[in-house]
């Protein structure tokens, strides 16, 4: 009874990180721009929130820098795709690439170390607040997206922006918008894995997270609630993978590839067909 | 003209990515000049830092034109690394089960090896695209995990030499070892890892050339990346050419198992590569997605992965993560090229 216990409140915690970043993501991809930047905001947050903590003992503070630097970091995002029409993916993936390097550059810098923060006291870690957000932020954003005019026309660009242009929406301002919004969230994400999670930022901590919070949001079929189903199941199977290590026969990475092969499987439509926004990945060029 | 103005535009990406990574050297608290001339210097000495350059240069070659290919077809492989851990895995396991056999059979063996495992690990999401219409880019990602996870899992438990604490294969027969370069090049140490994977990858480009431009085939995988819909409408049946392109793609990157595991490491190692697949993006970008313009830039990259080492070691405070912002910062740029046309337009206006 308590080793099931311990397993889910193991996956509760592990599938925090992935929730904020998938929701994140939502938010992006709904809009039409594909995120796959989740890998590199997840890193930007937690290196800040842990950066930002120990220099003013106060995780506030550091998670509020955080929220900051995923914005910053997802403007860039925004201004190749949106403004400079730059192919999605590749600015994704050059993010990803960018800031596997800078925080390690500056943490090195910061503290000579080769990529690691300083150890955070106990109380200056912020272990349940973002549990408590992120599954908090599952209704609110169903009702964002379905009950107000911002998740209207966020929706609308996001699977005809030609029609929403001519409807007078900003395609560019929403987008903008949305980029933003998933770059806060999957900094809170990142700051979960630095103070919350652990008590300090090193090198490459996401792991390949921020791509299984994009699986997530593609096996949840870009719907809030079902994205967050996806995450418990991901958080559940790496909860399980870690009980796993040593006492079962079964080798942790088989249980490892279990989101990656599902998300496979629902993308080539064999458990129910996931569609993705009809615009997303194609840049906008306002008729003028 | 075209020409120059092809080569204009990478060039202006890079030296905006080397000044604006001279600014976070700045803000880091070294000297941004100091700290190129190091960089760069290191990867120029002869014969370590030629040598080592060229060494790093070679993977960069095949994943760059792994992509370049999946490019030219309008697909966006980001699985060059899956590929690449597949047919490296594969290509030690065909080297390690069949170590008895004569190196005349044993290498090219080992050399289909890695063309087949890097090719299916590239064909399924070809396939996935093709049949049931999946996004490239979602399913190679996946695939990525899943190689690395799986070979890990083999190495492991089926082939770690007992009592290593490393993760990595036993080795492979000696009979799969292809020849460093150095046994040729008269005043090049045999040291140096460079081997005959480098010039294979020259080969490959020219045929990579031959077959995209001189090829009706390759004719029909560009015309399928220029326009589907007219494709189809041509008679050019797009779907094949999913497949076969992300195949090529996947058998390119899988070379890197050439390099790495008969020219270097003789085994299979966990964690080998660090983000080849990823550089190759960056590079094929680079280089305008042809092999002549891959080939530049791998040297450009394997000259920075050498001189970060360095960067690493004798400067104060940066690290070699440098190379990485720089590699991420020169992918921006070229991915934002409106950001240059921009600019130029506005010179001409004069505004």
């Amino acid at each position: 009874m308590t080793i099931v216990l311990i397993l889910l409140l193991s996956a509760i915690r592990l599938t925090t990180p992935l929730l904020l970043a998938a929701l994140g993501g939502l938010y992006s991809e709904r809009s039409g721009v594909i995120n796959i930047a989740l890998e590199g905001l997840l890193l930007a947050g937690a290196f800040t929130a842990a950066t930002v903590t120990h220099y003013s003992n106060n995780p506030w503070i550091g998670l509020a820098a955080a929220i900051l630097a995923g914005m910053l970091v997802a403007l860039i995002h925004g201004v190749a795709c949106i403004k400079f029409k730059a192919d999605q993916v590749v600015s994704g993936t050059a993010i990803n690439i960018l800031f596997l390097g800078v925080p390690a550059l500056l943490s090195g810098a910061l503290f000579e170390s080769t990529g690691a923060t300083p150890q955070l006291p106990r109380s200056q870690l912020m272990p349940y607040t973002p549990i408590f957000l992120a599954f908090a932020l599952v209704p609110v954003t169903w009702y964002v997206l379905n009950r107000t005019p911002f998740g209207l026309r966020l929706r609308a660009v996001g699977e005809n922006p030609e029609a929403a242009d001519t409807a007078g929406v900003d395609v560019a301002r929403v987008r903008f918008a949305a980029v933003m919004l998933s770059g806060a969230l999957a900094a809170i994400g990142g700051a979960y894995l630095s103070i919350g999670q652990s008590s300090l930022f090193a090198r490459n901590m996401s792991a390949g997270r921020g791509f299984i919070a994009l699986a997530a949001l593609i096996f949840g079929k870009w719907r809030p609630v079902q994205t967050m189903l996806a995450c418990l199941l991901f958080g559940f199977a790496e909860a399980l993978s870690i009980q796993m290590q040593g006492v079962s026969q079964v080798p942790v990475q088989f249980i490892q590839i279990v989101p990656y092969v599902l998300t496979i499987v629902v993308l080539a439509g064999f458990i129910g067909h996931s569609r993705a926004p009809r615009a997303l990945g194609i840049p906008y060029q306002e008729k003028r | 003209m075209k020409t120059l103005r092809e080569l204009l535009f990478p060039l202006a990406a890079v030296v905006a990515a080397f000044i604006v990574g001279g600014i976070v050297v700045l803000a880091v608290g070294d000297s941004p000049l100091s700290t190129y001339t190091l960089l760069i210097g290191s990867a120029l000495t002869w014969p370590d830092g030629i040598g080592y350059t060229l060494f790093y240069a070679t993977p960069l070659i095949f994943t760059g034109l792994a992509v370049a290919v999946a490019f030219r077809c309008g697909l966006l492989n980001i699985g060059a690394e899956g590929q690449l851990y597949a047919a490296s895995f594969v290509t030690a396991w065909v080297g390690i089960t069949c170590a008895g056999l004569p190196a005349l059979l044993l290498v090219p063996l080992c050399f289909l090896a890695a063309l087949v495992a890097g090719g299916f690990w590239g064909a399924v999401p070809g396939v996935l695209k093709a049949r049931f219409g999946a996004h490239e880019v979602i399913t190679t990602i996946m695939m990525n995990f899943i190689a690395v996870a799986l070979a890990s899992y083999f190495t492991q438990y089926h082939y770690k030499p007992q009592g290593d604490p490393i993760l990595e294969t036993v080795p492979i027969g000696e009979g799969a070892h292809i020849a460093r370069l150095g046994r040729f090049v008269p005043g090049f140490p045999e040291r140096i890892p460079l081997n005959l994977a480098f010039p294979l990858a020259l080969v490959v480009c020219l045929l990579v050339y031959l077959f995209l431009w001189r090829t009706r085939w390759g004719y029909e995988i560009r015309a399928t990346g220029a326009n589907p819909a007219a494709a189809q409408y041509g008679g050019i049946a797009t779907g094949r050419q999913i497949v076969l392109a992300m195949s090529i793609s996947g058998a390119l990157a899988g070379m890197v198992a050439v390099n790495e595991v008969l020219g270097y490491r003789y085994r299979y190692y966990d964690g080998f590569s660090s983000g080849y697949g990823f550089t190759g993006i960056a590079v094929a970008l680079l280089g305008r997605n042809h092999p002549v313009g891959v080939i530049l830039a791998s040297l450009l990259f394997g000259a920075l992965l050498r001189g970060g080492l360095f960067v690493d070691i004798f400067t104060e405070h940066v690290s070699k993560d440098l190379v990485m912002v720089l590699q991420g910062i020169i992918i921006l740029f070229v991915a934002s090229e409106a950001l240059f046309r921009g600019l130029s337009r506005r010179r001409i206006k004069g505004v």
